[in-house]
């Protein structure tokens, strides 16, 4: 996963609430089996409508995402991560997100800011006004910054770390490899096997 | 302080824990289907890691499997069904092909083979992951790096979420379901209610589900934003468990059911929030929306926008309605549909076939009807129970166990402007077909609505 210190991009605003995954990336592109190649399914059904915001050329290679409450929601699927990385997203900014959506967004480098729905609604109207303006997405400091406003964030210590060093979990774990095989001594003996 | 149910079952299972970090948690069962596990199979080549646990994996194809017989026409579909069947060969993890008699959908076979039990933790690359919370069983959907990651080390590192209580007094009232309840939950707490929350439904009609009901409940905790519901176990659960192939037997069955029994939530434990239902005053639900909890009593109307005071809430309402081709004010036994959907994690076991099969019994479908079991043991059981025979002779289709038209990764999908009632858990946009309108109900409405081409209770037959 790629590090995480700060970043400073372009904002497209999504007026809309719950963004489920499965707009993010329509089921029929989970077919694949490679990592590579979602960013054309990113919204495919609502990118067909001239009108929906992505299709503006003022937002053009924008990197940061501001929504509406609650997305992410709805299925697990990682895809919906790798689609918004792969079309140039950075950062997600919401009031609320799927709670899946944002554990898999912090394994993969995509950070998701938690920013009040006011907060949010400010960016939104800053970024329809000056589709220019360039925000600054400060994961060492906390802090969202667009012109006047400066929004800090919360981010438990250890995921931010983990970010800012760009870890990969699974290496992390295995060093407490001894603690995972005492575990496995004492589990109850009845407990099922599935072979 | 006493504790609750999720937090016992939890600190049963932390391997480690440390200032600062995330707990390590251990996971006792971890199922896996072709659609999110093969770039995690991927990582672990790429890393030279192996699957720690073979043991405690299983496998089933479900997503991508066409219900009707013969072999996957789809090429892309068809490859990543053959992409794990190599990686379950490769890792040695037993898999559950097409046409196999323990087939079917991933959250069906996990309790019909007894693996799911009380107090286990139990995960998959699926939300839906949930339903194995019926069992007392800490259960939770993740993201392929999360699969990645349990197949390298058995483990998850993760913060022990907030406990949510959802109490539900009385008595479900006749022609109620499960079903019903849940979809009156979700448009009570709302999508975003659960969310930093593992739930616990108690109460009198809680306890009085059976296990299938139950697994329908918790199937769509995630509908509300909780990745994990639970169930405290009891005699129902321990009666559904007795004799399944994976069950313990002899001493180890009754050591393991003294243990399950201390399984529930202590009368000194406190929640982090608690939230009433009223079973007594439920009657069957149906959504309207675009959202599993834009959701009404069937006896209602159409809602209009203007009836959120919510701005955020209202615009969510004007887009659905209008995705949906519904007028605001339209009572919702005037809206018709094309097709209905019986089937899915969230009603695919044998008791909802059931219930479709008593309102079909004697009487014919004018919609396209899939009746489709959750697992290829449902199916068997329904057909010697003569179920098939009811469905055939009231002009539905009897299928093949698969997912079906609970999302459009196989044939079975809505072509545009399509309306269905559906027995599954999502009514998203574009979600069973580009442009598919559908409706969540439960078996006995999807059945009814099958009968008269309009959405109806069982009742209004």
């Amino acid at each position: 996963m790629d590090a995480f210190t700060t970043h400073t991009g372009r904002a497209v605003p999504l007026r809309r609430s719950n963004v489920d995954t499965d707009q993010i990336i329509p089921a029929v592109w989970l077919k694949q089996v490679s990592r590579t190649g979602f960013e054309n399914g990113l919204f495919s059904a609502w990118r067909e409508d001239p009108a929906f915001v992505l299709n503006d050329p003022v937002y053009e290679g924008a990197s940061i995402l501001v929504s509406g409450p609650d997305f992410g929601t709805g299925s697990s699927r990682e895809h919906a991560v790798w689609a918004l990385q792969q079309y140039g997203f950075r950062v997600v900014i919401s009031a609320r997100f799927g709670d899946i959506f944002r554990n898999n967004s912090t394994k993969m480098g995509l950070l998701p800011v938690v920013l009040p729905a006011d907060v949010v609604e400010r960016v939104q109207a800053a970024v329809e006004a000056d589709p220019a303006a360039e925000v600054t997405v400060d994961l060492v400091e906390r802090q969202v910054r667009l012109g006047d406003l400066v929004a800090e964030f919360e981010i438990d210590d250890y995921t931010r770390w983990r970010l800012m060093e760009g870890l990969d979990d699974i290496g992390l774990t295995l060093r407490h490899a001894d603690d995972i095989a005492e575990y496995e001594n004492g589990r109850q003996r009845w407990l099922p096997t599935t072979v | 302080m006493g504790r609750t149910l999720a937090e016992k079952v939890w600190e049963k299972h932390v391997v480690r824990r440390a200032e600062g970090e995330p707990d390590v948690l251990y996971i006792d069962l971890h199922l896996i289907h072709e659609v999110t596990s093969p770039q995690a199979f991927d990582g672990l080549r790429l890393s030279g890691r192996t699957v720690r646990r073979p043991d405690l994996t299983i496998a089933t194809e479900d997503h991508n499997v066409p219900t009707v017989l013969g072999p996957i026409a789809d090429l892309v579909s068809r490859t990543q069904v053959e992409t794990l069947r190599k990686n379950t060969a490769e890792f040695g993890i037993r898999l559950h092909p097409m046409g196999d008699a323990g087939q079917g959908v991933v959250h069906i076979i996990g309790p019909q083979f007894g693996l799911t039990q009380p107090g286990m933790t139990v995960v998959c690359g699926d939300s839906h992951t949930s339903t194995h919370g019926a069992f007392g069983a800490l259960a939770f959907g993740i993201g392929t790096s999360e699969v990645e990651h349990v197949l390298a080390t058995q483990t998850l590192p993760a913060y022990r979420p907030k406990t949510m209580a959802i109490e539900v007094a009385g008595q479900l009232p006749v022609g109620v379901t499960a079903k019903d309840l849940i979809l009156a939950i979700i448009a009570q707490i709302g999508t975003g209610g659960g969310q930093g929350y593992i739930v616990e439904y108690r109460g009198e009609a809680v306890r009085k589900l059976s296990m299938e009901g139950r697994m329908t409940v918790c199937n769509m905790s995630i509908e509300a934003g909780a990745r994990a519901g639970m169930i405290a176990p009891d005699e129902t659960t321990f009666e559904y468990l007795r004799g399944r192939p994976h069950a313990p037997t002899g001493t180890a069955w009754d050591e393991a059911v003294e243990y399950w029994k201390s399984l529930r939530t202590d009368d000194d434990a406190e929640f982090d929030k608690v939230v009433h239902i009223d079973a007594s005053t439920l009657t069957p639900f149906v959504t309207w929306g675009t959202n599993p909890g834009q959701g009404v009593p069937i006896g209602s109307a159409v809602p209009s926008p203007e009836d959120f005071a919510d701005p955020v809430q209202r615009s969510a309402a004007e887009r659905a309605l209008e995705y949906m081709g519904l007028a605001a004010g339209t009572p919702l036994r005037d809206v018709e549909v094309d097709t209905v959907f019986v089937g899915s994690c969230t009603n695919g076991r044998i008791e909802d076939l059931r219930a479709a099969a008593d309102i079909l019994r004697g009487r014919t479908v004018v919609t396209r009807t899939l009746i489709v079991p959750g697992s290829m043991q449902v199916k068997k059981a329904a057909e010697e129970e003569g179920l098939h025979e009811v469905f055939k002779a009231a002009g539905a289709e009897w299928r093949e166990a698969g997912c079906s038209m609970c999302l459009g990764m196989n044939p079975d999908t809505l072509k545009p402007g399509e309306r269905s009632a559906s027995t599954s858990n999502r009514n998203f946009e574009g979600r069973q077909g580009k442009g598919g309108r559908t409706h969540l109900v439960s078996p006995q409405v999807a059945a009814a609505t099958a009968v008269t081409g309009r959405l109806t209770a069982p009742a209004d037959l």
